[in-house]
């Protein structure tokens, strides 16, 4: 049995959210033999229990709680109650994800001094640096067992990844291969090696792919030192009068209030949940919500630019078969302003089965154009355009004027706009993209709009100076000491690489920090 | 109550000919919408079963897949039947929803406009109502996450419990 806290027990680290963040964080933090208890409002399944299917395994871990898209985005045409697809569950995100695990590039860390100031958007630079970052890089490569670093072999390709390469040849990319993957392509780390299933999305019944619900949290558990508590939902983070947190207020799976008392708050709910948290939080003396004096809470908005393109061809090629990113090309990760576009996007195969193909394609489409489409199924591959989008301080999340969830708090708003600079990157990806499945014979093409934001980042971003961001370089609040933030929602940028291993590695660095700072008693 | 039958309707010969005639493949007995021809029934509750017929040629010009038979479409469209039964407004919305694709489609009604052409055209019609839109938007899952029609359309679905795809194909592409 893993170690309880009481209620009222004002020494432990709170920390909101069990995800790539909170996750990591908490078993980092119980490696150090501090106290943790883990509130999640999702409840805690095993990877025994994920499911092969995808609306079956979607019901299961999705965040289905009701949000409101807003903006000129297409999602918000497409699917305006989802502006995001994340997991509700113990290992939050982390369950979903596909474990590509790519650093960020040196001038990511940089946009304002790299890119200039861009009309209608609101860059900044990171207060840290790509060298900063570099030893804790390191360290999470290793802890998730990251294929083509520490000597770990990558993975095998699939058909899907071969189409992929063959395109890539034709085109001249020198840069492709099946990438930087946190699923084992052997046996490590107590975990057995990828059996090629094809339901990355839906959790990995293996084991195989790094997970916080199974790769770091049992390892907490086990120090004596974590507590996680599923189906807790948090509410409201108390503060007292000189404005340090004290705790924080949650419902049970009853729907039951109880407070847990706190020396430190760590939020780490993903890009939506904490800036709500946040803002939710106000109080008399904090009237814009808990970390605002900037103003900056739930602002900077990014979600990656994305897009899809699929291609038939007149040959199978399964494509569901096998890890769903099997590849990826980074050729057009640079940034090189004569495309058009400032920064850069990859290229990461991606594949859907029928019935989710059926709902994401083509949204909305109807009549033989889309429905020959899916007769091609057998035939068709597939990849996934993943891109820089410029910070906006209109793309944001607020709180919704009328709509409230069961607790009675007002639900989310994610309003998102695309830059220029994000249309232009998308149409050269579709164009790009198209042409490498044409290269290898394609009868047809189908450029697919972006899904539901599976990368959500940016809406309590670092900032060296507290009027330009929410929290510093260490995830700390500017305004309020003992409130840290640890999730992706911290990006000052988001650069064009998927975002889970800097999540992962600016929390290692955040347990030092907390580390020491109680120790030192400053916190 | 809605069922679906997999098996012999059971109707004779006599009353298949009294049972009205609807496109060339479908017939209305009772409260029942039957596929003599691949022996399935669908019974409709609260929607009249002409107005189910007329849903399931819908939806198949909707999404249309030749190599699906219309049972997969009448299994799609079999939730508005029950949705209807709880629902009154949400009845009248399909009910109506269909006189007017009738009353547009003019000589015989949707049904009986015999070429897809013609269908899809008074379909665009009504694309933005929200009659449409729950037809439509009902089939996205109604009609593709059914298991049975993943295999035709080559999806082989579940692969845990045969082992993933590792000895089973998963990088076996010839063609490249
Ligand atoms: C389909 C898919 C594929 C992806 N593939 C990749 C990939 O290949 N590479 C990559 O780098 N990234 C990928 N991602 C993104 C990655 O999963 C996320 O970036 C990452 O998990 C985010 O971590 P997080 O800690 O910010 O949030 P999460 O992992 O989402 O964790 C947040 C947790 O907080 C909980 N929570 C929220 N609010 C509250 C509250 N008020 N009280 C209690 N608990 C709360 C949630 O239930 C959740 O469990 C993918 C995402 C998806 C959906
Ligand atoms: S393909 Fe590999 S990593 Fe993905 S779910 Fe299957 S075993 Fe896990």
């Amino acid at each position: 049995m893993a170690k309880t806290f009481d209620l009222k027990d004002g020494s432990v680290v709170v920390i909101i959210g069990s995800g790539a963040g909170g996750g990591t964080l908490g078993n980092e933090l119980a490696q150090k033999g501090i106290n943790v208890v883990m509130l999640e409002a999702g409840r805690r399944y095993e990877y025994g229990e994920f499911i092969n299917d995808e609306w079956e395994s979607f019901d299961q871990l999705a965040w289905k709680d009701k949000r409101i898209a807003s903006g000129e985005w297409q999602v918000a045409k497409d699917f305006p109650n989802l502006p995001a697809w994340i997991v509700k569950a113990v290992g939050g995100t982390s369950i979903h994800w596909a474990g590509a695990s790519l650093r960020l590039q040196e001038h990511e860390f940089k946009t304002l001094s790299t890119y200039g100031k861009l009309d209608g958007a609101n860059l900044l630079d990171w207060p840290i640096t790509l060298a900063e970052l570099e030893p804790y890089y390191a360290k999470a490569e290793d802890k998730m067992g990251v294929t083509r670093t520490n000597g770990i072999p990558g993975l095998p390709g699939n058909n899907n990844f071969k189409v992929m390469k063959a395109g890539a040849d034709k085109l001249g990319y020198k840069e492709c291969s099946t990438g930087r993957m946190a699923i084992n392509s052997e046996p490590r780390d107590g975990r057995m090696a990828c059996q090629q299933t094809g339901f990355c999305f839906q959790g990995c019944k293996w084991g195989a792919k790094w997970s916080t619900l199974y790769a770091e949290i049992p390892k907490g558990e086990a120090t004596g030192h974590l507590e996680v508590r599923p189906q807790s939902m948090v509410l409201k983070i108390n503060h007292d009068a000189g404005g340090k947190v004290t705790g924080v207020v949650y419902a049970d799976k009853d729907g039951k209030l109880h407070e847990q008392k706190a020396r430190i708050v760590a939020v780490a709910g993903n890009s939506i949940e904490s800036p709500r948290l946040l803002l939710n939080s106000e109080s008399s003396k904090f009237p814009d919500g808990l970390a605002n004096s900037s103003g900056q809470v739930g602002r900077n908005y990014m979600r990656h630019t994305t897009g899809s393109v699929y291609a038939a061809f007149d040959k199978p090629v399964h494509m569901y078969r096998g890890t769903t990113m099997a590849g990826i090309i980074r050729d057009e990760a640079r940034n090189d302003s004569s495309r058009g576009f400032v920064g850069g996007y990859e290229f990461e195969t991606i594949s859907l089965g029928i019935p989710f193909m059926a709902a994401f394609l083509k949204p909305g489409a109807w009549g033989r154009s889309f429905t020959s489409a899916l007769d091609d199924y057998v035939n068709m591959a597939g990849l996934w355009i993943v891109g820089e989008d410029m910070a906006r301080e209109e793309n944001r999340i607020t709180l919704h004027e009328e709509e409230k969830d069961e607790y009675g708090l007002p639900i989310a708003d994610v309003f998102f706009d695309d830059h220029p600079n994000d249309t232009a990157m998308r149409n050269h990806a579709y164009k790009q993209g198209t042409a490498l499945y044409e290269a290898v014979g394609a009868v047809r093409t189908f450029p697919t709009p972006p899904y539901p934001s599976t990368h959500n980042l940016g809406t309590n971003r670092m900032s060296e100076k507290p009027g330009d961001g929410v929290v510093n370089k260490h995830g700390q609040s500017h305004d309020i000491k003992n409130l840290f933030v640890s999730d992706g929602s911290q990006f000052t940028s988001g650069g064009a690489e998927n975002p889970t291993l800097t999540i992962v590695s600016l929390a290692i660095r955040q347990a030092d920090y907390i580390a020491k700072e109680m120790a030192a008693k400053n916190i | 109550m809605v069922t679906v039958n997999d098996g012999k309707p059971g109707l004779s010969r006599r009353e298949l000919l009294k049972g009205g005639g609807i496109g060339a493949l479908l017939v209305i007995s009772g409260s029942a919408v039957i596929s003599p021809e691949h022996a399935w029934g669908l019974e409709t509750s609260a929607l009249k079963p002409e107005t189910v017929a007329t849903l399931i040629q819908m939806a198949r010009d909707i999404y249309p897949h030749d190599q699906l038979a219309d049972k997969y479409y009448a299994i799609a469209v079999k939730a508005h039947d029950e949705k209807a039964g709880k629902d009154q407004a949400y009845k009248e919305l399909v009910e109506k929803g269909v006189a007017d694709l009738d009353a547009k489609a003019g000589g015989g009604g949707y049904i009986n406009q015999s070429w897809e052409d013609q269908r899809v055209a008074v379909l665009e019609q009504i694309e933005a109502t929200p009659f449409f839109q729950a037809v439509r938007g009902g089939l996205v899952v109604g009609l593709y996450n059914q298991k049975a029609v993943w295999p035709v359309f080559g999806y082989e679905g579940e692969s845990y419990s045969k082992g993933g795809y590792i000895d089973r194909g998963f990088d076996d592409i010839e063609w490249l």
